[in-house]
């Protein structure tokens, strides 16, 4: 199970409150995906990327498409990030890993718009 | 007794004004989606529950959302906006070749005939038709790929097609309005499409008649005249009687002909409106007067329509989708502020009072009137 934070406006979106939380793909078909994609390292057993959670987010929450990630070329947009135990995952490649504590849910995906203002 | 509802999209959320035929009293819903951009909201004229939005951010992209039930739930739609085939080219702002990059959609023009029918213009410029209610959305690629497409530059606001008229007679003709490349007309649903510019002059480009480079700020058409249209460029408002094919200056002796919105009364199809603004560089009301300027004779000669309006100290600006007429009679006037007023005349335009005065920038006004 993936606990996933969304953004305030994100939850309005997809109605719903509090955390999100998701069954990913588990790991054989997940290493198949991973290294179809490019991933640079194969996932072990309960490893999952943000890939997946992502593609299983915007399966469940279809009004999220294009909110995360461009429809198109499936990269981050611009203004999006992806923080997990207390390290930004924005630039790392979408097919690596997971931290074992988001993985096993311990800890949370948390995906924010990024400060923005004067 | 009938009603009206004015569909006001703002930088951050989307309100909904009601009131009964009277118009004296207003009901003000919203915000709806708050935070987000609602470039513009339009109604069906086949069905007036039947509403759509165009809502964006710069954090989270373009969405569409949709309303069965007249704005109490809205449902997010479709919002695959790609473009079709060879993307192509066009010219940046320091003329070197760029591709076509979807930012968002500016207008949406529900079909007259069909709830699910819905026309949406885009940044970059590009036609967009829905016959799902939303769900899918196909670009009508002969507008982007026109001849002149290459040489098609942004205004300061991006390369928006702004404006779509479906023309009430002419079976499938389409007049869409692009900033800052012109007017163009397809007069068979979008399969092909002709520039129309010729009479408008712009001293910003070198060629000042060039078929194509124009800013239009909008165009606006009165059914019963649908040859005749009715256009606020940069500078200069401008009217056409041949669909397009020849332009003739009507700015007369307004204080400024600089300006965005421009709309035509609904029962006198040689009453228009336009809102001064000072320049392309001070975008506000010439003297910090807020007047709405009225032509009974089809532009030339203008009044001043001021009761109800500040007389000083007004510095606000009144932008191209920003106004609109119910079709009551009298008629309706309705425009919105970027300070946040959405002011309403009952009368024509002969008095003026503000409907709701403290809403975030106003991008855009419609209006509908409801049995």
């Amino acid at each position: 199970m993936i606990r996933v934070v969304l953004p305030a406006h994100l939850k309005n979106l997809a109605h719903v409150t509090g955390e999100v939380t998701l069954e990913v793909t588990g790991p054989e078909d997940a290493a198949d995906d991973a290294c179809g994609a490019g991933a640079s390292q194969r996932l072990t057993a309960g490893q999952v990327t943000q890939r997946q959670v992502l593609d299983v987010l915007e399966a469940r929450y279809p009004m999220l498409l294009g909110t995360i990630r461009d429809r198109h070329s499936g990269k981050r947009r611009a203004f999006v990030r992806f923080y997990a135990c207390e390290e930004d995952l924005s630039n790392e490649s979408p097919d690596s890993p997971l931290p074992q504590e988001v993985c096993s849910g311990k800890e949370p995906y948390i995906i924010l718009g990024a400060m923005a203002g004067g | 007794m009938s009603g009206v509802r004015v569909l006001v999209g703002t930088r951050k959320g989307a309100f909904t004004l009601t009131s009964d035929g009277t118009r004296g009293n207003w009901t003000v819903d919203g915000p709806h989606f708050g935070g987000w951009e609602i470039y513009h909201m339009a109604g069906s004229p086949a069905d007036t529950d039947r509403l759509y939005m165009s809502q964006s951010s710069g954090w989270f992209g373009q969405l569409i959302q949709r309303s069965d039930d007249g704005g109490r739930n809205w449902r997010t739609v479709g919002n695959d906006f790609a473009y079709q085939g060879d993307v192509g080219e066009h010219l940046w702002y320091d003329g070197t070749p760029r591709p076509w990059e979807f930012k968002r959609i500016w207008h949406i023009e529900p079909s007259r005939d069909d709830p699910d029918t819905v026309y949406a213009g885009a940044e970059d410029a590009a036609l967009y038709l829905t016959t799902d209610g939303g769900e899918k959305w196909t670009e009508l690629t002969a507008l982007r790929t026109h001849p002149t497409g290459p040489s098609w530059q942004p205004g300061a606001g991006g390369m928006c097609l702004h404006t779509i008229i479906l023309d009430p007679v002419h079976q499938g003709r389409i007049y869409v309005a692009i900033s800052a490349a012109g007017a163009f007309r397809s007069d068979d649903a979008g399969a092909s499409w002709l520039p129309i510019n010729k009479g408008l002059r712009s001293g910003e480009i070198p060629d000042q008649d060039s078929e194509v480079g124009h800013c239009v700020h909008h165009i606006t058409q009165h059914p019963s005249r649908p040859d005749t249209l009715y256009m606020q460029k940069h500078w200069d408002v401008l009217r056409t009687d041949d669909a397009g094919a020849n332009w003739r200056e009507v700015s007369g002796e307004l204080p400024s002909d600089f300006g965005f919105p421009i709309a035509v009364h609904a029962h006198e199809p040689e009453t228009i409106y336009v809102v001064p603004i000072k320049s392309d560089s001070e975008h506000y009301p010439p003297e910090g007067k807020l007047r709405v300027y009225r032509s009974r004779t089809g532009g030339g000669d203008w009044e001043p329509l001021t009761n109800g309006l500040p007389q000083s100290d007004c510095y606000v600006n009144i932008l191209r989708d920003a106004m609109a007429v119910d079709t009551l009679d009298p008629c309706g006037i309705y425009f919105g502020t970027t300070g946040g007023q959405v002011y309403h005349s009952a009368d024509g335009g002969d008095s003026w009072a503000p409907i709701v005065r403290d809403l975030p920038a106003v991008l855009s006004v419609e209006v509908q009137v409801l049995p």
